[in-house]
């Protein structure tokens, strides 16, 4: 039961905010939003027992990248409105009832076939999660069966971080 | 006598040195002596193989040089026949015979060109001389030749010979239009005789003179009928009618004159001309075999001496009596073969070899003697200036009108008597043909030495002097406008008189071979020749004589030309203004004569102009239809190009376009859905998730 | 009223279609950008809820990937911006065209 209050209230806050970030004129305003937003989703990992990929999130996505946002927002410095010059030709309302007709169809699919299907395959071998030491686990994983993956993730992760300060530089 | 190859080869090989190396190289004196040359070492040659000739029993030599035409099979009457041409030589009486004339003629002609064509420049001079030479290698190939297609190649290149030489001063127009028009009518024979040669070899499966002979003598006689043998004789006097100038294909042999003088001398008298009557002579089993053929022929060889005789009468070029003198005595000639006197008709052949190319060499002289000037009428009293040139004519023409003892005086009566004995009204005509002979020589010969000098002046430096007999004087003088000097006349130079006395003594001794019996002869040269036509060793039976018969003729012949003579004086030499009146008396006549009975007109009218107009029928029709076919063809080709243009154009080129336009137009199109809004694009992809999406949930629903 | 994976499934494909919204109607790149972050998180989401209940910590391993090419792609994202906007003095994605026909 707590459960579920935890996830309505975290769902209603989630999709809240969701709205919040993409309808405020503001960008400002619409990067404290998403700040918001990411802070409920760490609280929601918390709710699945993922506490460390709750940690990550508010380290990485609320503490580094969305300052990244906040930083270019100040640095683009706009002599006009953002959103002053709309193209006649842009299908924004066609994307719009796209987008809810396809989260219609994904929605009726899920509560449609929930409890029809068994799943096909039984839970992995990987363990029962253990309360609030699956940091652990994760860490051995991480290391050992996904090390290239990770390896590769660290290279993207320079990769990007010098096409960042390339891309920023400015031409003298 | 295994040389007798040599005969022709030898001049051959002269004109080959002079025609090859000589034109570029050689002087006149080398030129000369080697025509010369050649032509003496074939006299020689001929003179040796006649004696031994004389010396064999069968009195016939054959020598083969070489293969020509291999053995092919073709059809003949009998089956397949194998066509066989080798390169063979026959010597036997007619041809050694006729090979002496050519080569002993040929050799003195040659002789007085040296001196005759001295004005001609190097090149003319060496050319002259290779044809000249030419002229007797093809002559004596024909001569010598065992068949017909040997002899074929020498009456050819003797046609040819004579075209280049009628032509040779090519640069004038009449000469080389007199040229072709001799090629051109000797054609026509040609195409006769070679027609008759195919039809030989269809009817004998052989061409070789000999074994035709024999094979023809084993058929019947095609009396009252006109047979297979006939049809050759006909064919191949076709071909002689037009070498040797009878009617109708005589017209070219006057014109031949253009030619110079020893040309005429040579080819148009003595030798070439008479290859016709050689070859009626050569074939003489064949036309005894076809005794309604020697008929025509006798006829033809009567009608042509009679008439060209009467045109004789009245020329006044001294070249062309001479010209239609030989034709006239041509016609003698087939009128002996026609009658069956071959032998006749060959002694006449050689007694005519003389004495006409005596006349025309002397003719020649007189020519040069006055520059060039051919007209009579513009001589006169020459006697005075060229005594020898006079003697020898005078001599020819005693040979030519049939006064005895010269030669043509036993000929002629011989020709004559036989005529007799085969047909009354033929012997008329050919007596009245004698006579007109007498009186166009007598008068060609009063009015070149007799009378007054009637030609033009010359400037000898001592006025007033024109008629002196020394009138070749010395005295530096050159008013003439034909580029050497002309003193007036003057006595030929040696080198051109002494060919004419040794002609001269020819023309009186020829006759001698063939004194008849009636006068005590043995007729020599009949018996001799009597070999040759026959076949195989037959020997014709012992003719019966009638002395009296002949006696009579002779002296009526005799009388006839007298006559002639004697009026000829009274005409020409006495009176001379009784010519004119007589001219003037019988001016349709005259007329009709001077203009050679309007023959050349006539072939003019009908050959020349029907061919013209053919021709210009042919060329309209090439013009309009050919060229119109052509020139359509091209425009419809020009059309349907345009059309194919028109539709590559706008068809082809249009459904490129239209390809091109389509994508085009279509890209202008679609291009708009670039947007160029990253946004729409995201849309589309949305756009495939949720066609995804619901086409699962589509698959599923209705799956189930 | 157990919460089962498809509540979360039906929350994640909700914030992922917010998303989807935000990057097909608004014209800030920025927002854009971070619409884009929504969409990650709606995976995130869904994967942590798969993990838990799969009891297979293979997705939450998945996500920590996912946090990484989120950060790359923030930071060469808002590079890309930062140079476009040094030339054309704009964030408006409309006029961000230069590069069609």
């Amino acid at each position: 039961m707590a459960e579920a209050i935890a996830f309505y209230t975290l769902a209603v806050l989630i999709l809240g905010l969701g709205v919040a970030v993409i309808t405020t004129p503001k960008t400002v305003h619409s990067v404290v939003f998403l700040v918001l937003n990411f802070l409920c989703v760490a609280v929601l990992y918390v709710v699945l027992r993922a506490e460390f990929l709750a940690v990550i999130q508010v380290l990485v996505y609320a503490g580094g990248i969305v300052v990244l946002y906040l930083f270019v927002v100040m640095l683009v410095n706009l002599k006009r409105a953002p959103e002053a010059h709309e193209d006649p030709r842009r299908l924004a309302r066609l994307g719009l009832a796209l987008s809810g007709a396809v989260l219609l169809e994904l929605a009726g699919i899920v509560v449609y076939s929930y409890g029809r299907v068994t799943p096909a395959s039984a839970p992995a071998a990987a363990g029962p999660l253990t309360g609030a030491g699956n940091t652990e686990e994760l860490g051995w994983l991480l290391y050992t069966d996904y090390l290239i993956p990770f390896e590769v993730a660290s290279v993207l992760l320079l990769v990007a971080m010098v096409g960042a300060i390339v891309l920023a530089r400015r031409e003298s | 006598m295994e040389l007798i190859w040599l005969i022709p080869v030898l001049p051959g090989i002269g004109a080959a040195l002079n025609g090859i190396f000589g034109v570029r190289y050689f002087g006149k004196q080398t030129a000369a002596t080697i025509a010369c040359g050649a032509m003496g070492g074939a006299l020689l040659l001929s003179l040796y193989a006649f004696v031994q000739l004389l010396g064999l029993e069968h009195r016939e030599h054959l020598v083969e040089l070489a293969q020509w035409i291999p053995p092919i099979a073709l059809e003949t009457a009998s089956g397949i026949g194998a066509f066989e041409v080798p390169w063979a030589f026959r010597l036997d009486p007619l041809s050694g015979m006729m090979s002496l004339v050519v080569t002993g003629i040929g050799f003195l002609i040659h002789v007085y060109s040296v001196a005759y064509m001295d004005h001609e420049p190097r090149g003319g001079y060496v050319r002259f001389f290779c044809y000249l030479n030419l002229f007797c290698f093809f002559m004596l190939t024909l001569v010598l030749g065992s068949t017909f297609l040997v002899m074929f190649v020498g009456w050819e290149g003797v046609g040819l010979s004579s075209y280049l030489l009628i032509g040779f001063w090519y640069h004038k127009k009449s000469a080389a239009d007199a040229g072709k028009k001799a090629f051109v009518v000797n054609r026509i024979g040609d195409f006769g005789f070679i027609l008759g040669i195919f039809l030989v070899f269809f009817t004998f499966g052989t061409l070789d003179f000999r074994a035709v002979a024999e094979a023809a003598a084993l058929m019947p006689v095609e009396e009252g009928a006109f047979g297979v043998i006939s049809l050759i004789c006909l064919l191949l006097f076709v071909g002689a009618v037009g070498k040797s100038a009878q009617i109708p294909l005589y017209v070219w042999l006057p014109d031949a004159m253009e030619g110079p003088t020893p040309v005429s001398a040579l080819i148009h008298a003595a030798t070439m001309v008479t290859a016709g009557v050689y070859m009626v002579a050569r074939n003489a089993v064949l036309f005894t075999h076809a005794p309604e053929v020697m008929f025509i022929v006798a006829v033809i060889g009567v009608l042509t001496a009679l008439m060209a005789a009467t045109i004789g009468l009245v020329q006044t070029d001294i070249k062309r009596v001479l010209a239609y003198s030989t034709v006239s005595q041509l016609g003698y000639m087939f009128l002996a073969t026609g009658v069956g006197a071959f032998a006749a008709g060959a002694f006449h052949l050689m007694t005519h070899a003389f004495f006409k190319a005596l006349l025309f060499l002397g003719s020649g002289s007189v020519i040069h003697a006055m520059n060039e000037e051919q007209d009579m009428r513009r001589m006169g009293a020459m006697r005075l200036y060229m005594p020898v040139t006079f003697m020898t004519m005078g001599i020819g023409t005693l040979a030519i009108a049939g006064i005895p003892p010269f030669s043509g005086f036993f000929s002629k009566d011989e020709i004559l008597y036989r005529t007799f004995l085969e047909s009354r009204w033929l012997w008329a005509l050919a007596a009245v043909t004698a006579g007109m002979t007498a009186f166009y020589m007598a008068r060609l010969m009063f009015m070149t030495f007799w009378g007054e000098y009637r030609g033009p002046a010359w400037d000898a430096g001592h006025g007033g002097a024109q008629h002196e007999a020394h009138g070749d004087g010395d005295a530096a003088g050159d008013g003439d406008a034909h580029g050497h000097a002309w003193h007036g006349p003057h006595e030929s130079p040696k080198i051109m008189t002494l060919p004419l006395q040794i002609l001269a003594i020819g023309a009186i001794v020829a006759g001698f071979v063939g004194v008849p019996s009636a006068l005590g002869g043995a007729n020599w040269i009949h018996g001799f020749l009597e070999p040759s036509f026959v076949a195989g060793a037959a020997h014709a039976a012992e003719e019966e004589h009638h002395y009296a018969i002949e006696w009579g003729l002779m002296a009526l012949s005799v009388l006839v030309a007298a006559g002639a003579i004697a009026f000829a004086w009274r005409l020409y030499v006495q009176r001379p203004e009784e010519s004119e009146r007589l001219a003037s008396d019988f001016a349709g006549a005259h007329r009709v004569l001077t203009n050679k009975y309007y023959v050349d007109e006539l072939y003019d009218a009908t050959a020349v102009k029907g061919t013209m107009g053919s021709a210009r029928g042919l060329w309209t029709v090439d013009r309009n239809v050919v060229d119109g076919a052509v020139n359509g063809t091209g425009w419809t080709t020009r059309a349907s190009a345009w059309v194919s243009h028109v539709v590559d154009k706008y068809v082809v080129d249009g459904l490129v376009n239209l390809v091109g336009r389509i994508c085009a137009e279509g890209s202008y199109r679609f291009r708009h859905a670039q947007t160029g809004l990253i946004q729409n694009y995201a849309v589309a992809a949305l756009f495939g998730v949720f066609a995804f999406v619901t086409l699962y949930i589509a698959a599923r629903y209705f799956g189930q | 009223m157990e919460i089962t994976p498809a509540h979360y499934t039906v929350l994640s494909a909700a914030l992922f279609s917010i998303g989807v919204i935000g990057v097909l109607v608004r014209r800030n790149v920025i927002i854009i950008f971070m619409a884009i972050e929504l969409m990650l998180n709606a995976v995130n989401i869904n994967l942590v809820a798969h993990a838990r209940y799969l009891e297979n910590l293979a997705g939450q391993v998945f996500v920590v990937f996912v946090i990484a090419v989120a950060a790359a792609e923030a930071a060469v994202g808002l590079g890309i911006l930062l140079a476009f906007f040094r030339n054309k003095e704009t964030v408006n994605i409309d006029e961000m065209n230069i590069m069609r026909w």
